[in-house]
Formats: C-alpha cells, structure tokens, sequence
C-alpha cells in the first residue's frame, strides 16, 4: 500500500511554492506531470495518506451480532454512509438490519484519505472495502473452524452466521466475534471477494438510507445542532469585500445586551488566505437569537481593502476584453487553427458569460469547539477533516495531536464544507473564551456574502466549417479567477486540474484545435462548487457545438455526435492534461463511444425529433467529467419570455454500480441544481459586496420549477465490477445547463450566451 | 414570560419575547430537529405546526404564543409513522436530510387536511420549502404516496 505523507506530497513540489501540503490535503487534486514522476502513482495512491483496507479499522462485531461499520467519507447527501456499509455488509456476509454505520473522526493515519471531493469515495474505497468486509469475513470462518476443529475450507459465511455444511452446525457472527478479531488479518492476496453474481446489496435497488429513520424523526445531528454543556453561541461580523478589515468598532450597545457575553476581534488574514478566517467582529451570547441581536448592535467601521471596487458587471467587460485577445498563454495547441480557420468556408464565433455562484448548502457551516486541558474538540459539517485538524491545530497553537474533528453529518456541501474557516473561528473564540464551548453559526446573510464562491468566466469560442459544413478549426479562450488564487499569490491562470475539467481533454474529434487562457485577477474568494470548471467549460462546448450544428443547418444531436466522431480511446496527456481527475490514463481513457452512447440515449429518453408544440424545444449535450460519461436531454417551454422545464432526461455511464438508488438521486438533484443555474442562481457584486443576501434574492429552484419529469437512464457495464469506477455526486450537473440553453435556442431562436437567463427573454 | 404547549408538554420561555420560535427551540429547550436555514420565511427548514397550521418559527416570535400548541418534527408522530414520515423512507427522499424535517411538517399539513392531493397542491404548498440536493421529485412522489396511504388508513389525527 502506498501511504503518502503531506510531507512527501510536498517535497514533490507539485505546486512549487504554493502552500502545496494543503492543497493537496484539501483538494488531493493536482498531480505532477509523468515526466517529473519516477514511479506514477494514481487514484487511491497518489491521495495523501493513501487508504486503508484492515478490516479492524473499518468493521466491529459486537457480542449481539450488531456489525457496527465505521465511514470514513463524510456524509452530504451523496449516500455515501449507506453505500460503504453495503460494500462492507455485502462482502462480509452480514444481514443489512443487523449492520450500523458510524461516523470516524477525522484522523487519516489511521483510515488513510478522507477528503471528500471530487466524487471518488467510492471510485477509490470500493475495492479496499471489499477486502475489509471479505477479510473480515475469512476471519470469522476461521473461528468458526478452530472451534469445531475442522479445515476452514468447509465452513461458510453467510446471512450473520458460519456454517457447517457436514455437521449442521452453525455459530453466529456475534458469538464468533471475540475469536475472530483475535486473529491476524489475512494477507490481502489470499482474500477471496465475492463473485458479483452473489452479491446481496451491491448494486441492488432496494437498500433504506441508513439514516433515513433519524432524518424522518428529526434526530439528526448536523454541524448546526451540536449541544454541549455551558455551550456559548456566536455569529461573526465578517469584513463585508474580501481582504477588508475593521477600521473602527464600538461594542457598547452590543454588550449592553443582556445576555451577551463578549465581543471578540478575530484578525484578519493575509492573502492569500487558503482556509483561515477572513476576520471581523464576533459576538458571544448565551442563545444564537441574541447573538445576532448583538451582532446588529455592533458599531463597525470597516477599511474595504484591495477588493473595495469590485463590480462584477464592470469585471464581466475585463474578462471579455481578456478572452478577446490573443495574448493569452497557449495551453493546447492541435494542427493549425489559425491556417485552417482562414481557409474556412464559415467562421462562427461566440463568447459565453458564467457568473458566481454560492454552493449555498442548506445548513450554512455551523461548528462546535471547545477546550479543555490544552485538548481541543471540534464538532463540524466538513468535508475534510483531516485539514480541519492541521489548521485548527496551527491556529490555537495545539500539536495536531491534542485536535480532534468529530465530523457530524453535513447539511450539504458542494464544496463549501471543504473549507473549513468557520471551525477555525469557533476554535479562536472557545480560546478567547477560556475554553468554553462555543457553537459558531453562520447566517444565511454570511454564506452568501462570504463564500467561497464558483469562479465567474468568459468562454471565446471560434471555429471555422468546411464547405460540407464539418468543423474543421475550433478555438477555445478562456478568462477567469483561478481557485489557486486563494492558496498563492494570485497566479491569475487557471491551475491544470481546472484546465483539465472538460478544457484540455475535450474529446471532441477535430483536427485543429487551440486553447488559450488569458489572465484574470480574483477579487473575491473562489472555490470549488460541485463539479468546478466543468460548469463553464461544459456550458461553452456544448452551446457551442449546437451553435455550429446551426451554422451547418444539421440537427443538433447529429452534428454533436459527429463532432464526438468514430469509438476510440484517448489518451488525455497527449492533450496535454496532465490530471486527468488523479487516474491513471492507461486505466482511465476517455471513450469516446461511451460518450456517443450517452448522447443517444439521453436522446431516445426524451424522443429526440418530435414534432413540438409552439414555444416547446428540446436541446441536447453531452460532458466527460470526474471519469464518467453524462449526457441530458431537456424540453423547455416559454411563454412570455418565462422559461419552464417540464422534463429532462439524463444518461449516465459511470461503470459498475454500488448504490444505483443513489445514482439515480444524484442524477436528479444534479438536474435541479442545473435547473436552477440555467434559470435564476448568480451572486454579484457592486462595491466589493455580494449583492445578493439570502434566498430571497439568491435563488434556487423550488418545487414548481423543478422538471415535473426526469428519467435517469443507466447505460454501459453496469454490473463491470472488475473494472474501475467512475464518479457521481458531481459529472451530472456539467451537461444540464446548455441542454437546457440549446432547448430554448430551439424554442425561440434566441441563443443564450450569459447565464442566467433570468429575464433575457422577457420583452 | 410566554407559557405554550411543544409536543403536548407544558412548556415556558422568560427570555426575551422577541426571540423566535426557533431558536427557543433549537437554543432553549433542545428540539434541533427544527432547522435554520434563511431567518426570513424564504426557505421552510424551520417549519413547525402551530395550532396546526404549518409555521415558519424563524419569524415567529415565541412571546406571540401564548398558549399556543407547537408541534415539532420530534412530536409528529409517536413513532415516527406519520404516512409522511413512512412515504419519505419507502421512497429514499433525502439526500442531505437537512431540510426534510421542514418538508415533512409541510406535507404532513397538507396531507393531514386535504383528502386528495394534486400536482397543483404539491406545487403550491411544497414550494414553500426550499432543497439545495434537488429531491423534488421525490418529495413530489412520497406527497401522493402518503396522501394514498392515509385515505386508505385514517391517520391518529383524523381517529382522535
């Protein structure tokens, strides 16, 4: 097994002097280039600290027979607790009500990498949690045998017990327990997995949420809802523009309050400034109500900094004029677009506009800490405990060792909950308040004015067509704030894994293509939000391709599939994506015919060519992300400029599937989250400030704009367990959007290049 | 000092009376089944019944209760078989769970008054409640199985 120190990532200089240990904690996303590696590593390898397969780490059996299995993936809505306890029930031979899922805190060294990003918990855990469940399981038998002194091999363990087929005699996995997890755990190589075909959960329909009962009961605890005794409550006021500080402040009329308890300053942090606090004012107080009602009392003069003009409307212009020129830095470079688009027949252009975006989970982050005897405990919704620990450790002045990070269920988290800044604050101010637990709240107002917001984009799209109408040049600019803004001096160029989110390992068949990517400043704090640069270079692609297909006078699918072109395999680094989402590319190509296959099916789902009612259009588009193959379908109906999405069908081939109840929910939420950023969800900015504050002006899908209709369609080797996985909880969401815009286009003849459409087609 | 009934048990609150329902219920009393999610009656997590009326306790300020009966996720049901609360685990609604609690109060008022539900319904009432993980669809589908249910099976409110 590969067990990778952060201090060994670091040493690889992956992003040179780029405060890489944590990056790479956070993120475990960049990867260095296969020439500068002697030995290659990838997927659960290159993750720091690797991963875990001892079944004493993951599995307890209690006396009772209750198979208690520890996750150590945090929980946001993607099933992942429910999932690794079939993986592991599945292989062990447990009986699913007799199996309980608990939550590990966060400590990598003992169950190796626990980020939970870049949909791959179970892309990297499923077969290390197989061999646990199976070793487990080989244990049991071999208890099982010693005590009635036969071979082990004619015994078996199956439905919570181990068998003696010659005897009859049976001893269930409770009473064998002590014995077993006595025993030494078996060399991996020995361990013999289950054949897919007796598989009783894995890939099976009919598995209840593990937490479905909590949830239905109200009995869940979530970052929000920690309660511990003497617990003080807090809200900071945060420098309104990102980089401000507090010039003034006069707390008498807060601290008149009764039941405030203190006001503290949290300072402010240097740019760039990765995952601490952005500083201001917190109120302490004995309830969460007078806290705020504090935090409104507040006197507060604030220095607006570096960012005091940033205006997003006046940035889209700066980025338009960046992605208009032709000084950016050449980042793929195929044939000769220039040659070849002067010879065009046709040259098409267009420039796509993707705003900021919020994750806006529905539990704003919220977290507990306290301290007692130099020990510190955090209860948080994060999604990476791990970094959690490091920084809350660095911040208070504690050993990494006197930390612990209890990681509570997480109110969703999309990204948002990989950052953990708002544990931090609660940490300093339980420090400030001797120790004393202090659960830390952020408003709905907070979330939105303090994100780590999406980046905002201008895609420049050229291409040129052949007399046939074929594209034959294809020309991609894109301008926009890089994530690695916040973990370094600005770089002001996008980082390779951003470029290698649907940009440079764009698989579309075409002989000349160039890609660029000019500089842009950020201005806020940009992070990653579900799915990251694949939103605005999958939007950019693929209203693009419609927008040739148009060009060319073809049907839309037609044209996509052609542009797609012949099965084959690809290689990204040969594209010069070096990422390629941390696998291998031998074992992870992109297959282009499963991506055609997608397209189709998402087609056939929605009757791809029927005649359409006035108003009603369907559009199509297809996107490579996280080593899965997403294609969706959308009808629309506008009506006085008013657009509706009745129904949507989306295609996924993501290999071999553990949880497909849970696919199929990703699917749809992917959907109505795409619903919503095609329709209606952007932040801006005036002043340096979010304009928008909550849910009444950051909008969101609700019930009645939610497609009435989604069919989620599987397709490809779903039952390929020998082969690798692909992720879900984020390649849904990327084609969603110009699947939409093209069915609009196809409703209206109006092209929608700037997202959202919110009133563009109102008259 | 306001006195009121939470999930049939005499309760009081001598705070400041300004203090919304929710957070004498999250902060006060320990029912964090009740969720923050927007403080302005724009996103459902906090609904509650009041006198049987879904509520929105974020602006509800507790000292406008006064002998009020508050009925909270954890009071729904005695065992949590509510036909809502059985349609929502039968139909793997949740994704994060964190807004369910406030969906599920939401439904349980709708399904608890009207005999039938329609997709107009659900429209209008569950809109009220908002979903970042995008489970609509299968909120939209447990309504209409609870509602089924019920009028099939009368619930404990309609036999009391």
């Amino acid at each position: 097994m590969r067990n990778s120190s952060i201090i060994n990532v670091s040493r690889r200089g992956i992003l040179g002097g780029m405060g890489a240990g944590a990056f790479v904690l956070a993120v475990g996303l960049p990867r260095p280039g296969r020439a500068q590696e002697e030995e290659p590593d990838f997927g659960r390898d290159a993750m720091p600290n690797g991963w875990r397969d001892d079944p004493k780490i993951f599995i307890a059996i209690a006396e009772d027979g209750i198979v208690t299995v520890t996750c150590h993936r945090q929980e946001m809505g993607q099933g992942v607790r429910t999932s690794i306890g079939m993986v592991v029930a599945d292989e062990l031979g447990a009986e699913w009500e007799n199996v309980r899922v608990t939550q590990a805190p966060g400590d990598e060294e003992k169950y190796g990498n626990q980020d939970t990003d870049g949909s791959r918990s179970l892309r990297h855990h499923f077969m290390p949690l197989r061999r646990a469940g199976a070793a487990a399981r080989t244990m049991l038998e071999q208890a099982a045998a010693d005590q009635w002194g036969v071979d082990v091999s004619e015994v078996k363990a199956e439905g919570h017990k181990v068998s003696h087929a010659g005897s009859g005699k049976s001893l269930g996995y409770g009473e064998l327990a002590a014995a077993a997890m006595d025993l030494e755990v078996p060399a991996r190589d020995s361990l013999k997995l289950k054949d897919p075909s007796e598989f009783r959960y894995i890939g099976k329909n009919s598995i209840g949420l593990v937490d479905n009962m909590d949830i239905t009961t109200g009995t869940t605890t979530y970052g929000i809802d920690v309660r511990r005794d003497g617990m003080l409550y807090a809200v900071v006021a945060r420098p309104p523009v990102y980089g401000g500080t507090v010039k003034s402040l006069d707390d008498s009329a807060a601290l008149a309050i009764e039941g405030v308890e203190k006001v503290v300053r949290i300072e402010p942090s240097e740019f760039p400034t990765e995952f601490a606090p952005l500083g201001g004012v917190a109120v302490i107080a004995r309830n969460t109500f007078l806290a705020m009602k504090g935090r409104d009392a507040l006197q507060i003069e604030w220095d607006d900094g570096p960012n005091a003009d940033y205006d997003s409307e006046a940035y889209h212009e700066t980025l338009s004029q960046a992605a208009n020129s032709s000084d950016g830095k050449v980042i793929r470079d195929e044939g000769n677009y220039d040659e070849a688009a002067a010879g065009a027949a046709q040259t098409v252009e267009a420039e796509y506009y993707i705003p900021h975006l919020a994750q806006a989970p529905m539990e704003a982050p919220a977290a507990v800490v306290e301290i007692k005897d130099g020990q510190a405990e955090a209860w948080a919704c994060v999604q990476a405990p791990q970094v959690t620990k490091l920084r809350l450790a660095e911040r208070l002045g504690l050993e990494e060792s006197a930390v612990k990070v209890n990681v509570t269920l997480l109110g969703g988290g999309f990204g948002r909950k990989s950052k953990p800044d708002f544990v931090l604050e609660a940490g300093i101010l339980s420090q400030a308040m001797d120790g004393t637990p202090v659960k830390l709240t952020w408003t709905r107002e907070d979330d939105i004015h303090h994100s780590y917001y999406h980046t905002v984009s201008v895609e420049k799209m050229s291409a040129g067509l052949d007399e046939s109408g074929k594209t034959i040049a294809w020309r991609h600019r894109t301008a926009a704030p890089t994530i690695g803004s916040i973990f370094a001096p600005d770089p002001m160029q996008k980082l390779p894994l951003e470029l290698g989110m649907g940009l440079l390992n764009m698989p579309l068949a075409i002989e000349n293509i160039r890609a660029e990517n000019p500089q842009a400043p950020a201005h806020v704090r940009i992070g990653w939000y579900r799915s990251v640069s694949n939103i605005p270079h999958a939007f950019a692609i693929q209203s693009f391709a419609a927008e040739l297909a148009e060009a060319a006078g073809r049907d839309q699918k037609e044209y996509l599939l052609e542009l797609i072109g012949p099965a084959r395999e690809i290689d990204p680094t040969n594209q010069g994506d070096v990422w390629n989402y941390g696998e291998n590319p031998d074992v992870y190509p992109i297959d282009t015919g499963r991506m055609a296959a997608v397209v189709e099916a998402a087609a056939d789902g929605i009757e791809w060519g029927r005649e359409m009612e006035e108003g009603r259009g369907l559009g199509i588009a297809g996107h490579y992300s996280f080593v899965s193959y997403v294609a969706v379908a959308a009808e629309v109906e506008v009506v006085d400029g008013e657009v509706t999405v009745p129904r949507v069908s989306i295609a996924i081939d993501c290999g071999a599937h553990v949880n497909p109840d849970r696919i199929r929910s990703q699917m749809e939420g992917a959907v109505i989250m795409g619903v919503g950023q095609a329709l209606m969800t952007e932040v801006t900015f005036a002043e340096g400030r979010a304009v928008q504050d909550n849910f009444d002006t950051y909008l969101i899908p609700r019930m009645e704009q939610a497609p009435k209709r989604i069919d989620v369609h599987f397709v490809g080797s779903d039952a390929a367990y020998d082969r690798p996985l692909g992720g879900v909880g984020e390649p849904g969401l990327p084609p969603v959007v110009p699947a939409i815009t093209n069915a609009v286009f196809a409703a209206t003849k109006k092209r929608i290049r700037r997202l959202p459409i919110a009133d563009q087609l109102r008259s | 000092m306001v006195k009121l009934v939470i999930n049939g048990e005499e309760r009081q609150f001598d705070g400041d009376q300004d203090t919304p329902l929710l957070w004498v219920l999250r902060d006060e009393m320990g029912l964090t089944g009740t969720k923050y999610g927007c403080g302005i009656a724009a996103c459902g997590a906090c609904t509650v019944h009041i006198d049987g009326a879904p509520s929105f306790a974020c602006v509800t300020p507790v000292g406008v209760l006064e002998g009020a009966e508050v009925t909270t996720i954890e009071g729904l049901s005695e065992k949590g078989d509510h036909p809502v609360q059985e349609a929502w685990r039968d139909l793997n609604v949740a994704q994060c769970g964190y807004c369910q609690a406030g969906q599920i109060m939401q439904a349980a008022a709708l399904v608890d008054q009207y005999d039938t539900v329609t997709d107009e319904d659900i429209d209008a009432v569950m809109s009220a409640n908002l979903c970042r993980c995008g489970t609509y669809p299968r909120i939209r589908a447990a309504v209409k199985q609870a509602s089924a249910a019920k009028s099939g099976t009368p619930t404990e409110a309609e036999t009391q």
